[in-house]
């Protein structure tokens, strides 16, 4: 029994999807619409996607920031250097050979034209200590030489030498009165630090006033598990006025604004089209019974039964959208994962280079979607085609 | 026009696919419209931005600060008539980065300004009160805020000199025309510069304003050489180009914006109202060639059926204009971080023209198809 309505609706939903060749310009419109759909899904999400994995991969778990109580961004924090020295003491702190593996940094901005539009945006540039390499073992020199301390020298982001004006390897650029040279160009792990400009933090305290202060440090920690001793000594020693946190969680807080307005947007502009795009397939799938009304009709009239008529009408119109969703989906991945841009981080005022990032859940999400698309709009004409009166369907025509 | 229920009959011949194909047009324009919204949010305010206005900022970066001694040898400079300045405060609100901005300013400020409407006993009230501020309209309602309400506001940058808060009364709310931001938070300047715990005397940036915009360059010029080789070199800039500044950091907006936009016309308008015109004049093939036989011009079939696309188009894309306005103009999309949400004249303009044109480009094919079609032909095919 089952085995014959299994049968059946196979047999008649196999018709109706290799039918659709026949009703190309109607199929189209709602292929199309949909593809048109996923495309623009995936692809404003995938902007979302690689400014947060940008700001994501910045982080370790074994590290941990560090900056003034009530500060909510390194922009906006403030350490004087004898708080530092203690910092350094803290325990939890890694250390080789009685060094503390710590680095206490200053953050600010400097206009640097941008190549896309010529115009001044504000490049972070980060002082930074002896041993920030050592913190940040994922950064490293992919071309000329590390800075030497002591010097004007400075080396330069991969993603920031993309992204603007001035700072190629050999070059040098001003800000205000300080003088740089760019003698390296480093990697790390495409993530928010290759937007950056790194060197020595005394010339930043020199050149912008800043006496013997810094704005945070960047402590690597003997092991994620020892982040609780490190915080709860520093927040409780009575010397010092900081917050620590995980740099994870800094991170995560610096790209929540912006990450939340484009996924906000995003998911308007899908909803919307998506809604537009379920009319277009009704319209199709309306189409489509309507010219195979004789057709059903006859097959209804041979005994198959209603569910099988019903189904086979989903069935193409999810066939559609399954084709409309990949095709979408496809075109999102090739035209835009990878596409390298950059834009200002609301909440530091300052740039953030990275990636589009079309991810293997982006693209299965879009064409769930599409499916979803699919089924809503078959629905409503696959209930008419079941509804279909044999006898008044069959003297039509 | 007297062939106006001619078309309307034909929309109405088959219900269920005008109705689709007028939804599947409506999403598009109100696509269309939240798009606009959005990219004018983007903007932030550069279309608003007074041209007599220049802003001047430290050389080096926006976050560099400048002694407020340069406001009378900015006044002195000729072409200047108002100084100002302004100093980004920031805080938290409520336990979260305040969702506004927060900006200390001297008393100046508000003739800067003549945009933001206050009540002049308002304004009067705040230059007696050292502790006073004065908000925007959105932000006041927002949070339910009155005047005599005390604000507290956590420090992020300034810290005050005991403790962590900042108190400040409401003494003004300000009010002005779409399209500037009344989402502001303004208190005294010499409040800031008393409690807190360094950088005295240092502003943020000035705001000027002259007696000739066309003379802009020239100020901006004389104003810079004036500080260049001091400790804080300046950079001034007409404030729209400043603003413009800005729009560009973010990012190319309007090309993203443009993009979806095309892809949105295309599949939701463009190819579902040619596909229903299509088959429409398919289906009419014998009805068209009967009006040619009762003496119909050619010309007068293609209006006909161009006619019923354009109408289609403007139903459709009308409706998604008007309801997108409305919603925007109740405030619907107001938020914290795009506080300037319009739809402008010229967005509705475009719109409309873009329904037209995408109503003909969309007709044309078929009514291509019905000129030409030949009566002996169209009538032995039925």
């Amino acid at each position: 029994m089952i085995r014959r309505w299994l049968s059946q609706t196979l047999a008649v939903s196999a018709l109706s999807v290799r039918t659709i060749p026949q009703r190309a310009s109607s199929s189209a419109v709602a292929m199309i619409g949909i593809a048109g759909v996923v495309i623009v899904f995936v692809a404003v999400l995938s902007i979302g996607e690689g400014f947060r994995a940008a700001m994501a991969d910045a982080s370790a778990p074994d590290r941990a920031i560090v900056m003034r109580t009530g500060a909510d961004s390194e922009m906006t924090s403030g350490l004087p250097g004898l708080e530092v020295q203690v910092i350094e003491q803290a325990p939890g702190l890694l250390r080789v050979n009685n060094r503390p593996i710590a680095s206490a940094e200053l953050y600010v901005l400097v206009d640097l034209n941008k190549r896309s539009t010529g115009t001044a945006a504000n490049v972070p540039l980060r002082g930074i200590g002896a041993e920030a390499l050592e913190v940040r073992n994922e950064a490293h020199i992919v071309d000329g030489r590390m800075f030497q301390f002591g010097t004007n020298e400075a080396i330069v982001g991969r993603g920031a030498n993309r992204q603007f004006s001035g700072v190629d390897l050999g070059s040098e650029f001003m800000s205000g009165n300080l003088r740089l040279r760019v003698v390296g160009i480093f990697e790390s792990n495409g993530s928010v630090g290759e937007t950056e400009i790194w060197c020595d933090s005394h010339l930043i305290q020199g050149v912008y006033e800043r006496g013997n202060s810094y704005q945070s440090v960047l402590a690597k920690l003997d092991s994620p598990a020892a982040f609780d001793t490190f915080k709860n000594w520093l927040t409780t020693n009575p010397q010092l006025n900081v917050q620590v946190q995980r740099e994870g969680d800094y991170y995560a807080q610096q790209s929540q604004v912006m990450s939340s307005l484009i996924r906000g947007i995003g998911y308007t502009i899908a909803v919307l089209m998506g809604v537009g795009a379920v009319f277009g397939a009704i319209l199709t799938m309306y189409t489509a019974v309507s010219t195979r009304t004789r057709e059903i009709a006859t097959l209804r009239a041979l005994g198959f039964n209603t569910a099988s008529v019903l189904i086979s009408v989903l069935a193409e119109s999810l066939a559609l959208a399954a084709i409309g969703g990949l095709l979408g989906g496809l075109t999102a991945y090739v035209a835009f994962n990878g596409y390298q841009t950059s834009t200002m981080n609301f909440q530091t005022f300052s740039q953030v280079a990275f990636a589009f990032r079309v991810t293997r859940t982006l693209m299965i999400q879009g064409v769930s979607y599409a499916l979803m698309m699919g089924l809503v709009g078959g629905l409503m004409p696959a209930i008419k085609a079941a509804r279909l009166p044999i006898a008044t369907a069959l003297r039509q025509l | 026009m007297k062939y106006f229920p001619l078309i309307w009959r034909n929309l109405l011949r088959r219900k269920v696919r005008t109705i689709f194909t007028l939804a599947s047009v409506f999403i598009a324009f109100v696509l269309y419209s939240f798009l606009m919204v959005v990219q004018n949010a983007f903007s932030m305010g550069v279309e608003v931005a007074g041209v007599d206005r220049l802003v001047l900022m430290h050389k080096v970066s926006l976050i560099q600060l400048l002694p407020v001694s340069y406001a009378d040898r900015i006044r002195g400079t000729e072409g200047v008539t108002h100084v100002g300045h302004s100093t980004w405060f920031g805080g938290m609100y409520q336990d979260k980065a305040t969702q506004f901005a927060v900006m200390a300013v001297d008393p100046a400020y508000f003739q800067l300004y003549p945009e933001a409407r206050i009540q002049q006993e308002q304004l009067q009230a705040w230059l007696a009160d050292r502790q006073g501020v004065i908000v925007g309209r959105t932000t006041a309602t927002r949070y339910g805020w009155n005047i005599g309400d005390k604000i507290p506001i956590q420090a992020t940058i300034w810290q005050p000199k005991q403790g962590n808060t900042w108190f400040f009364n409401v003494d003004g709310i300000y009010d002005a025309d779409r399209g500037f931001d009344t989402s502001n938070f303004f208190f005294h300047y010499e409040y800031l510069d008393e409690n807190r715990r360094g950088a005295y005397g240092q502003v943020g940036w000035y705001v000027l304003r002259i007696d000739d915009p066309s003379h802009a360059a020239d100020v901006a010029a004389r104003l810079d050489a004036q500080f260049a080789n001091s400790s804080a070199e300046t950079k001034t800039s007409t404030e729209k180009a400043f603003l413009q500044g800005f729009v560009n950091q973010v990012g190319n907006i309007k090309a993203i914006i443009i993009s979806i936009l095309a892809a949105v016309l295309f599949t939701l308008f463009l190819l579902v109202l040619a596909n229903t015109m299509a088959q429409s004049v398919r289906e009419r093939t014998s009805e068209l060639a009967v009006l040619k036989t009762l003496g119909f011009s050619n010309g007068l079939v293609l209006g006909l059926v161009l006619v019923e696309s354009i109408l289609m188009a403007l139903l459709g894309g009308g409706l998604g204009l008007a309801i997108t306005y409305f919603a925007v103009e109740g405030g619907s999309f107001n938020n914290a971080l795009l506080p300037v949400f319009i739809m402008r004249s010229r967005d509705i303009a475009i719109g409309i023209a873009l329904c037209c044109a995408l109503g003909v480009v969309a007709g044309a094919f078929p009514a291509m198809t019905a000129m030409r079609l030949r009566i002996t032909d169209a009538l032995r095919r039925t």
